[in-house]
């Protein structure tokens, strides 16, 4: 183990982890929004909207994240949509996380009982309603572990924005390790910094998932 | 040190589960083709004793003999595991939720271990698969999955996959506890027909009335320990232990 | 510059043996990540502490770093301690290694769900431990996950993309080179989407069946 060029690298990598942090958190604020969007939308009642749900769920789900990211930061400029590499790199992660958490949001609205949305309709609360007020607080609790998943899943992708030349975590890693032809320390550091960011989402989501299961 | 004769010998069997003794000395010797039914009020530790026999569960202290041969060996590691897997091969064993493989049918339940275990050839072993089915009663399911089969045939085909290792004894513990009743008569038939092809045979069983027709001996056990043996004619109709005529009265009344 | 799709007929040889590599990497990395899953999955149940605890930190480290990052120690990193692996070899090495982590967890958690019973069915008969593991346990454990393993299967067509980054001339990388020669990303970008789209639908649709000839024989 070369420790002093660990040393002298560190610096470098500490300001990518931050990069690496930003563009994890950004992108899952934007995916939770699309989750929510594209959830309703394919448990909606309006069938265009359900078509429109469903589109872009199985789309961005059945195509690779690095060529949504491609599409988007070298094709776009062809259709008008000029993006800086940071913002090409969080719109492509939360657009394609966010398919993946609608399944999760959709799965756990499922998974609460079937008699709770019957008990709601008999009541005389509409659909919305039922969902709003009852379906959604339990399926709340549900979904944290989920979409903590997707979350952890995210970070981890968050490496293929190496590929559009952010500076994150990843590409840091990987021109130090043509520099420097010392692999092991380099993936070492990255791999410290990957899982303490890691570790922190971990113990979030049992923290929230604790809180939830009190109220 | 053979002991005797006997196809099955255990001697001072002893068996805790940490400051629990399940097993407090237990002495049992099986003839060859004899039948010995075991009964006794739950938690007495008859299926720790089977399950002892077939070193399922691994004895404190005493010995189990087979046909001659030391079951609990003071072997260890790989020596150990060559020998009891022989041992096993000549006992069979059917338990009270019967255990077959789900994943195959019937057919391989019954063939696999004559096929991995001995060699056996697939034709010969498809061969005796079919013939085993037939004393069973069940030659039609031969392709069937095991979830396609009530819970007697499914005992039935376990009786079967344990007959095709042609083992010198069968254990077995409460093989018609977990049937519905009108299902018990076609599993007792099968141990019946065993019996009266002279099997050697340890049954553990609540069913007073089956163990009287087909054993030539009882055991009655509480408490880890075997109280009180003998004919059944005489065990159940003039036992001499308080405990057994309690743990009777219950039963026949029942 | 507007769209213009009729730039791709020209090079629809070269997307189709891109196509070609994405599957060969997918098929293989495929059968490497669920032979080596149920390795991993016996070694951290069943073997002694000197070997199930460097697997399990194996385990534990691929399961926390991105596939980008294993990929370039793979393939940028062996080199320098003397293991020169072909480009093709890495990606399936290394796509293969990551998805099998995964299978690993689900196989372990498959086989420790099989019911105790199943083994002493076996061990009666006189099968020896690992016989039973092999004949009984472990069969119906993947049985019980195939679904959970095939959701990895349909991860690991998409994430073999990742292996353009080391020139491997799969889908991504045969569409890197039409748009350097016709400056079209967008049109080629689209076409190769489609094509994943297509494929993952394909590997779906086997995969369904697959699930449901596994349920048929239980
Ligand atoms: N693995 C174990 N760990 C701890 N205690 C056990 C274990 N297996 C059995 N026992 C205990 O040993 C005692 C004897 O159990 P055993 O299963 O042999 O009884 P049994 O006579 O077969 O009863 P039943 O008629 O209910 O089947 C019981 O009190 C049981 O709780
Ligand atoms: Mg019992």
């Amino acid at each position: 183990m070369d420790i002093e060029l660990m040393q002298r690298v560190l610096p470098f990598f500490m300001e990518a982890a931050v990069v690496t942090i930003e563009v994890s958190a950004l992108s899952l604020v934007l995916g939770l929004a699309m989750a929510a969007l594209a959830a309703s939308a394919k448990l909606s009642g309006f069938v265009p909207i359900r078509w429109l749900g469903n589109a872009y769920v199985s789309l961005f789900r059945g195509t690779p994240c690095l060529i949504q990211l491609f599409l988007l930061y070298f094709g776009g400029p062809q259709v008008g949509v000029n993006l800086e590499p940071f913002a090409a790199g969080v719109i492509g992660l939360g657009l394609n996380i966010g398919a993946y958490m609608a399944e999760s949001v959709r799965g756990a609205v499922l998974a609460v009982d079937r008699g709770q949305a019957e008990a709601a309709r008999t009541i005389g609360f509409s659909r919305s309603q039922t969902m709003r007020y009852v379906l959604l607080p339990q399926a709340a609790r549900l979904m944290i572990r989920p979409l903590g998943v997707n979350t952890i899943a995210l970070i981890k992708g968050s490496a293929l924005i190496s590929a559009i030349s952010v500076i994150e975590i990843t590409y840091t890693a990987q021109r130090f390790i043509s520099s420097t032809y010392k692999p092991f320390e380099i993936f070492a550091i990255a791999a410290v910094l990957y899982m303490v960011i890691i570790y922190v989402v971990a113990r979030a989501v049992d923290f929230l998932d604790r809180r939830f299961a009190i109220a | 040190m053979r002991p005797s004769g006997s196809m099955v010998e255990v001697r001072g069997a002893r068996k805790s589960y940490g400051n629990f003794e399940v097993l407090k000395g237990i002495d049992l010797s099986v003839e060859r083709g004899q039948i010995v039914a075991i009964i006794g009020p739950s938690g007495s530790g008859k299926s720790t004793l089977l399950r002892s026999i077939n070193h399922l569960e691994t004895l404190n202290a005493g010995e189990i003999w087979l046909d001659g041969v030391q079951v609990n060996q003071p072997l260890k590691g790989r020596a150990f595991e060559r020998h009891i897997n022989g041992v096993r091969q000549q006992m069979g064993m059917v338990f009270q939720h019967f255990n077959l493989f789900p994943h195959m049918t019937v057919r391989d339940n019954i063939t696999k271990g004559p096929i991995v275990l001995k060699g056996m050839g697939r034709d010969e072993a498809d061969a005796l698969a079919a013939q085993l089915l037939a004393k069973v009663g069940l030659a039609d399911k031969i392709d069937s999955y095991p979830s396609r089969l009530s819970g007697g045939q499914k005992q039935r085909v376990a009786i079967a996959r344990a007959l095709a290792m042609k083992p010198k004894v069968m254990l077995f513990d409460e093989a018609t506890s977990a049937l519905d009743p009108e299902l018990v008569d076609e599993v007792n038939a099968v141990m019946k027909q065993l019996a009266a092809e002279h099997m050697t045979m340890i049954i553990v069983t609540h069913e007073m009335r089956f163990a009287s027709e087909v054993a030539d001996r009882v055991l009655f056990m509480d408490g880890g320990a075997v109280v009180e043996e003998g004919q059944p004619s005489t065990l159940f109709t003039a036992p001499t232990h308080e405990r057994t005529r309690a743990f009777l009265k219950k039963y026949l009344n029942a | 510059m507007g769209l213009d799709f009729s730039v791709l007929p020209p090079y629809a040889e070269l997307l189709g043996v891109g196509l070609w590599w994405t599957i060969v990497l997918t098929v293989s990395a495929g059968i490497v990540s669920f032979v080596m899953g149920i390795l991993f999955a016996v070694t951290v149940l069943y073997a002694p502490a000197v070997i199930a605890y460097p697997v399990r930190f194996f385990i534990w480290l691929f399961m926390g770093t991105p596939l980008l990052l294993q990929l370039f120690l793979i393939y940028y990193g062996l080199v320098q301690i003397g293991i020169d692996l072909p480009a093709l070899v890495a990606g399936i090495v290394g796509l293969g290694l990551h998805f099998a982590v995964y299978n690993g967890d689900i196989i372990r958690a498959g086989i420790a769900a099989v019911d105790p019973g199943q083994t002493e069915g076996a061990r009666s008969i006189g099968f020896g431990r690992w016989q039973a593991l092999r004949y009984v346990v472990i069969p119906q454990a993947v049985r019980n996950t195939t679904p959970a393993v095939g959701n990895m299967m349909i991860a690991l067509l998409k994430e073999s993309s990742l292996v353009s980054v080391i020139g491997i001339a799969e889908l991504v990388h045969a569409s890197q080179l039409a748009i350097s020669e016709t400056y079209r990303p967008f049109e080629f970008y689209i076409a190769a989407a489609a094509l994943y789209y297509l494929a993952n639908l394909i590997l779906e649709a086997g995969l369904n069946m697959i699930e449901k000839r596994v349920e048929a024989s239980r």
